[in-house]
């Protein structure tokens, strides 16, 4: 869900973007020349799967899968997911340009932190384990992103109770999707690549050859 | 370069009308202080003026109007049923009420002033930066001091983006020919699962074989960025026009300006 300029106030706006830049220059520390190629194919992938509109009820979501890129990408989400959001909203015209920072925030922070929490059990060996933690990542990652655009919403003022109340209940359904989806595609990476979950968090491939 | 964002062509940085002979430079910086004099605005009447220098952006972007203009009503269809609810949530003086739910007048002014802010910056957005090259962009920001490797990211963000759509596209086109029709059911959101999956799997190796090739070449980490910004009389001009322009919205907005 993206949030647009002039509906946030000043002190979340800027609270937001310095909280982002944070993020992506911790992102940046861990791309070193090799991973950028590897770390830009992805981040287009990532861009590409935010495209993809899957059926839910009578209508249909956009996909947005931050759970399973931090997953895959750990920290460097922060950077990847802001290089998506930013041609969003400069090609596209989705979000604005002040609130970037919230937006990134939003969406990267619940990531990391569901990366952090899930890696290990989407590595694991046994599928069920790791299909499990994939979709509690994937899961987990939209609940937290709602509960932050609510968050965010609140914090610029109390008119905004019901939207945010709104946001938090239009997310329930994308959030289960996301965790089946999020849970079939670790799954299958597990079987096909088991290293793209190493390849930008730990050693790189051609380090390791 | 590119079918998603390709509109680009000619001048310095692409985009073919008058803001397309400016520096990238000019054009990029000249978005956030746009967007930073709008948020401080709050009077309609400044508000809309800014719309309107929105609108006369996008008139000299070389942007197709009509479909630039409806990506921006995309944007507000998503923020709409926010906007909607604003009356109803914010206290203030009664106007009218549906369902017994009274709308006030300062819900309304609000919604109004977030409507007009959120259009005028992302229309503003999409003309002095959106009419460029992505590659342009990307130059304009290693010039501006963006750290190079967020440059490198968004440089080969760019590029990958049409090559992952199609092979995307193809995927899909796979699944049809194979009979699969997405439905409201587990077996279509595995499927989709699969495939975002094996997009990853494909763009990884993908990525590593462009690593090696480009490695053969002598890739060292860093791109030579070869571009020929220049900061020129025009430029000079635009910044001070549009400044100046900036400057009167807040006038406007402190009613120091007779209108």
């Amino acid at each position: 869900m993206h949030i647009v300029d002039g509906a946030l106030s000043n002190p979340v706006v800027i609270g937001g973007a310095v909280l982002a830049a944070g993020g992506v220059i911790r992102g940046l520390k861990e791309l070193t020349m090799e991973k950028v190629p590897t770390a830009g194919v992805l981040a287009a992938t990532f861009f590409v799967a935010s495209l993809v509109n899957v059926p839910i009820g009578p209508s249909s979501v956009h996909l947005i899968m931050n759970g399973l890129a931090g997953l895959v990408l750990g920290w460097v989400a922060f950077p990847a997911l802001f290089v998506g959001l930013l041609l969003q909203a400069v090609f596209f015209g989705f979000g604005g340009l002040m609130v970037l920072g919230v937006n990134t925030l939003n969406i990267a922070l619940p990531a990391v932190i569901v990366g952090l929490l899930f890696r290990r059990w989407a590595l694991s060996p046994n599928p069920k384990v790791a299909m499990v933690a994939g979709a509690a990542a994937g899961a987990g990652a939209i609940l937290l992103t709602a509960l932050m655009v609510a968050l965010v919403l609140l914090a610029s003022g109390q008119e905004f109770l019901t939207a945010a109340r709104l946001v938090v209940l239009a997310h329930l359904p994308v959030m289960i999707i996301e965790g089946l989806i999020c849970g079939a595609a670790v799954l299958l990476i597990g079987r096909v690549k088991p290293d793209l979950f190493q390849t930008l968090v730990g050693v790189s491939t051609l380090e390791r050859v | 370069m590119s079918d998603l964002f390709g509109q680009g062509g000619g001048g310095q940085g692409g985009g073919k009308g008058g803001l397309g002979t400016l520096d990238p430079r000019v054009r990029v910086l000249a978005a956030p202080a746009f967007a930073l004099v709008i948020l401080s605005l709050s009077s309609l009447s400044a508000l809309s003026a800014g719309v309107g220098l929105a609108l006369i952006l996008l008139s000299l972007s070389g942007l197709p109007p009509l479909r630039t203009l409806k990506r921006m009503v995309m944007m507000d269809s998503f923020i709409i049923f926010m906007l909607v609810l604003l009356p109803f949530t914010l206290p203030g003086e009664p106007v009218f009420s549906v369902f017994g739910l009274s709308a006030s007048w300062e819900g309304l002014l609000r919604t109004a002033e977030i409507g007009l802010k959120a259009n005028a910056v992302v229309l503003a957005l999409m003309a002095l930066v959106g009419g460029m090259d992505p590659t342009t962009l990307g130059h304009a920001l290693a010039r501006l001091k963006v750290p190079a490797t967020l440059v490198h990211l968004l440089l080969f963000t760019v590029r990958y983006i049409d090559v992952i759509q199609d092979e995307y596209a193809r995927m899909r086109a796979a699944m049809k020919c194979r009979g699969f029709r997405p439905s409201n059911s587990r077996h279509t959101y595995r499927t989709f699962g699969y495939l975002i999956g094996m997009l990853l799997v494909r763009s990884l190796e993908r990525s590593e074989r462009i690593l090696e090739a480009m490695k053969c070449r002598g890739f060292t980490g860093r791109f030579v960025l070869l571009d020929r910004f220049a900061f020129r009389l025009r430029d000079a001009c635009f910044a001070l026009g549009f400044g100046v322009l900036l400057f009167v919205l807040v006038l406007w907005e402190l009613r120091l300006v007779p209108l």
